[in-house]
């Protein structure tokens, strides 16, 4: 398939997949404020700092309120990963490539940007948040339900497979991360009430409460971490995300055995990093930190985006050097 | 009230009813369902027609404003209607019409017989912007140069249709004939089967027919692609639609590369040798090297692999020279010095600026002339006399002056009229037609094309970007 093209279905892919953590990470602080004590505050804060770009929001946002925090994550359309912006670009994504994709895909993500840029969603996000937020999780789900069944599971799913597991894996770290940033400071409240909900909320915007508790019955930090990070069969832990995401690598180089090189570096890396999750453990994570852990996994998340462009996407500059030298 | 019980055609030639206010004889049926249907049902119809091609996503970006005003194609639910004879008369014209044009390519590319027999002025030519160097002494795949053509026809007050402009480079439109029609079936049905309503829908087979029939003969199965700008042309919905319909690649200029005398597609799996190129990118934008060089949206080596014989491109090249609005006041004499025959479809009366005494006569007659420059289109750089004011007239004889050979005048026409549903009921509103042709192994003219409709009361402007919508054409 076109290089252009594969690329625009692993971004489409990427991009629903940011916007539906987004609502996630909006839908679980709002549950978590219905149980938190008044004086904790501060409760918005941390969603910025998932993000990674507080000073954007500071230069355009004067506090963390409620309404300056969903306006800024939902609606704001000069901030990339808002996610009328994820939306908006995996829609011209899916316009590029509306060839390849089902209609019933395209119409989706058409009908889905379309209504979120409407004025009455502004109002809806504002007046009933909690139902907002789970309709574009539910949306993200029907988008990603439709690729399954409507697309054939061939190249270009699979593309758009591994650029959503990337995605996924990325966004469960970045929650992990941020928590235990948040939590661990005030280790006066371990084992607390309060502790105990802030991580039930930690399990809930991964949608992994119940799921945890088939498996564990105590909820403690640690043992939250190992679920997210190393679990084998939980769709959005991070072990999964990267085994899924190998899987379809794999069956895109299928028969693509030439020997260029650095043909192989997506692979390899994304290979390695999964038998790392694989013979890894929680008391592996915490000998070097769970920051450190955590920041090291996201930047060979990056390093892979870029192999998989560099190997897949972006090879022009390969045949046009070639050319000169002839 | 929307039916047509008040409907009143005017002093304009109406597509549906006669001058009394009757239906003309095909379009009885549809009249007669138009006003059995309940209050209001007609409109809620058109917001269903509506809402539905927003969903599809079928919309155009209006050029020259804010990223993210996009629009459907606004689209009105009553059909224009054309009858068999007339259609026949249509059909006729076109072939005879594209053939000559074919010719006149061909000959002022290689021998210039047509210059040097003086039928049209060589000079008129060779300064023509749209004329194409690079193409002299070139022969396109199967001689064919104008392989896919939009023709712009309008009807006068006298019923007689004549050909206003001839669209000979990328013109567009031609998906807004397939899906209107998908939405018209879906909205009147029976009166749909009972009217007898010749199909459009094969035109992508017969546009991949002839991109087939260009690729070189020893090549069995050709690799087909679509060329288009990209996501921010106003026209990609449709690339995007004729390549799926196709079932071809789509690609944008980013996607290829010349290796090796070949034009390739960049793909997961390497190059993949691209055969023939249906594109629909202007040829300022084809290639960097041999046209615009600031091009981001072409392929550098391109023009040397067509030249060399080793890709196959619809439309060819230079093709621009044909449409030019001033050689168009010379396409009867072409017709003739190429058929031998007379035009089937008369052109609209045409002054040339550069001849001094029809000049004159377009100076002093700029308020009820409609003047045009030579290579502009979608309705920019031109000037509707009896809209206009004296300012626009001062500014425009200035420009007629400085530049004469760049511009033409022509009476302005009072174009036909189709009922359409406006606010308050049904109401006239003027129409032109775009029937597409193809030129392969011979000529196809679909029966149909694009009528678009001019929604402002009054209005003689159709393009789309300056608010114009379309209706579907059922030609019986």
């Amino acid at each position: 398939m076109l290089s252009r093209v594969a690329n625009s279905i692993y971004w489409m892919c990427r991009y629903v997949e940011r916007a539906e953590n987004v609502a996630r990470f909006i839908s679980v602080n709002l549950n978590l404020l219905l149980d938190m004590p008044d004086e904790m505050g501060r409760q918005w804060e941390p969603l910025v700092m998932i993000t990674g770009d507080q000073e954007f929001f500071d230069d355009k946002y004067d506090a963390y309120s409620k309404e300056a925090v969903i306006s800024f994550l939902t609606f704001d359309r000069f901030y990339l990963n808002s996610i009328v912006s994820c939306l908006g670009m995996a829609r011209e994504n899916a316009r590029s490539i509306r060839e390849i994709i089902s209609s019933e895909m395209w119409e989706h993500i058409n009908t889905f940007y379309l209504e979120l840029k409407d004025e009455s969603a502004v109002k809806m996000a504002m007046e009933d948040p909690h139902r907002f937020y789970k309709i574009i999780q539910m949306r993200s789900h029907l988008f990603t339900g439709l690729l399954d069944s409507t697309m054939s599971h061939g190249e270009a799913w699979n593309f758009a497979r591994v650029g959503m597991m990337l995605e996924r894996a990325d966004k469960t770290s970045r929650i992990l991360d941020v928590k235990y940033f948040m939590l661990l400071p005030q280790l006066e409240l371990v084992n607390t009430p309060v502790d105990n909900i802030q991580w039930t909320a930690v399990l809930k915007s991964a949608s992994a409460f119940e799921m945890f508790r088939k498996e564990h019955h105590l909820i403690t930090p640690q043992v939250v971490a190992s679920f997210l990070i190393f679990d084998k069969n939980f769709p959005r832990s991070i072990r999964h995300c990267i085994n899924k995401a190998l899987i379809s690598l794999q069956r895109i180089m299928n028969g693509t055995q030439n020997e260029k090189s650095g043909r192989y570096n997506a692979e390899k890396q994304l290979g390695r990093l999964a038998s790392d999750l694989e013979y890894n453990d929680i008391d592996d994570v915490m000998e070097e930190g769970m920051h450190e852990y955590l920041d090291r996994l996201q930047i060979r998340i990056n390093e892979i985006d870029k192999s998989v462009g560099t190997t897949f996407f972006n090879t022009k500059h390969l045949f046009e050097t070639t050319n000169q030298e002839q | 009230m929307e039916t047509f019980a008040q409907y009143d055609p005017g002093e304009f030639f109406d597509e549906l009813m006669e001058a009394d206010g009757t239906p003309r004889p095909g379009a009885q049926l549809l009249v007669d369902k138009i006003n059995s249907l309940p209050p209001g049902d007609l409109a809620i119809r058109q917001q269903a027609a509506e809402a539905l091609l927003l969903k599809m996503g079928i919309t155009f970006n209006v050029y020259g404003r804010e990223e993210g005003t996009e629009k459907i194609f606004p689209f009105d639910i009553i059909p224009r209607i054309v009858p068999a004879d007339d259609w026949q008369h249509i059909e006729d014209g076109l072939k005879q019409r594209i053939y000559a044009l074919n010719a006149f390519l061909q000959d002022i590319y290689n021998d210039k017989k047509i210059l040097k027999d003086k039928i049209v002025p060589e000079d008129l030519v060779l300064s023509s912007k749209t004329y194409r160097k690079e193409c002299e002494g070139f022969t396109p795949p199967k001689k064919i140069w104008c392989h896919v053509t939009g023709t712009d026809l309008v009807r006068g007050g006298d019923g007689k249709f004549y050909v206003l402009e001839d669209n000979l480079r990328c013109p567009s439109g031609v998906s807004y004939v397939l899906e209107n029609r998908q939405v018209l079936k879906r909205t009147f049905p029976q009166v749909f089967e009972a009217s007898k309503v010749r199909p459009v829908d094969n035109y992508p087979s017969k546009l991949l027919d002839l991109l087939e029939y260009l690729a070189p003969a020893h090549i069995k199965k050709p690799t087909i692609g679509v060329l288009t700008p990209g996501i921010f042309n106003s026209a990609y919905f449709e690339h995007s639609f004729l390549s799926q319909q196709m079932g071809v690649e789509l690609v944008e200029g980013q996607d290829l590369v010349v290796s090796d005398g070949y034009v390739h597609m960049l793909t997961t799996k390497g190059l993949k040798r691209v055969d023939v190129l249906y594109r629909r990118l202007d040829d300022d934008f084809l290639d960097p090297e041999v046209f615009r060089p600031d091009s981001l949206l072409g392929v550098k080596g391109l023009m040397g692999v067509y030249k060399a014989g080793r890709l196959a491109m619809a439309n060819a090249p230079g093709t621009g020279i044909a449409d030019d609005k001033v050689i168009y006041a010379y396409v009867p004499k072409i017709i003739k010095y190429y058929t031998g025959e007379d035009p089937i479809l008369a052109n609209v009366p045409t002054y040339i600026c550069r001849e001094d005494k029809e000049r004159a006569y377009v100076l002093d007659h700029l308020d009820e002339l409609v003047v045009k420059a030579a290579n502009e289109s979608g309705g920019y750089g031109m000037l509707v006399g009896p809209h206009s004011t004296q300012a626009e007239r001062d500014a425009f004889a200035e420009k007629i002056k400085a530049e004469p050979r760049n511009y033409m005048a022509q009476p302005t026409i009072s174009l036909s009229r189709v009922p359409t549903l406006v606010e308050d009921g049904i109401e006239g509103r003027h129409v032109d037609l775009r029937p597409y042709v193809l030129f392969g192994k011979d000529i196809y003219v679909q029966p149909g094309g694009l009528t678009r409709v001019a929604l402002t009361k009054g209005s003689l402007v159709v393009n789309s970007s300056q608010g114009g919508g379309s209706k579907d054409t059922w030609v019986l």
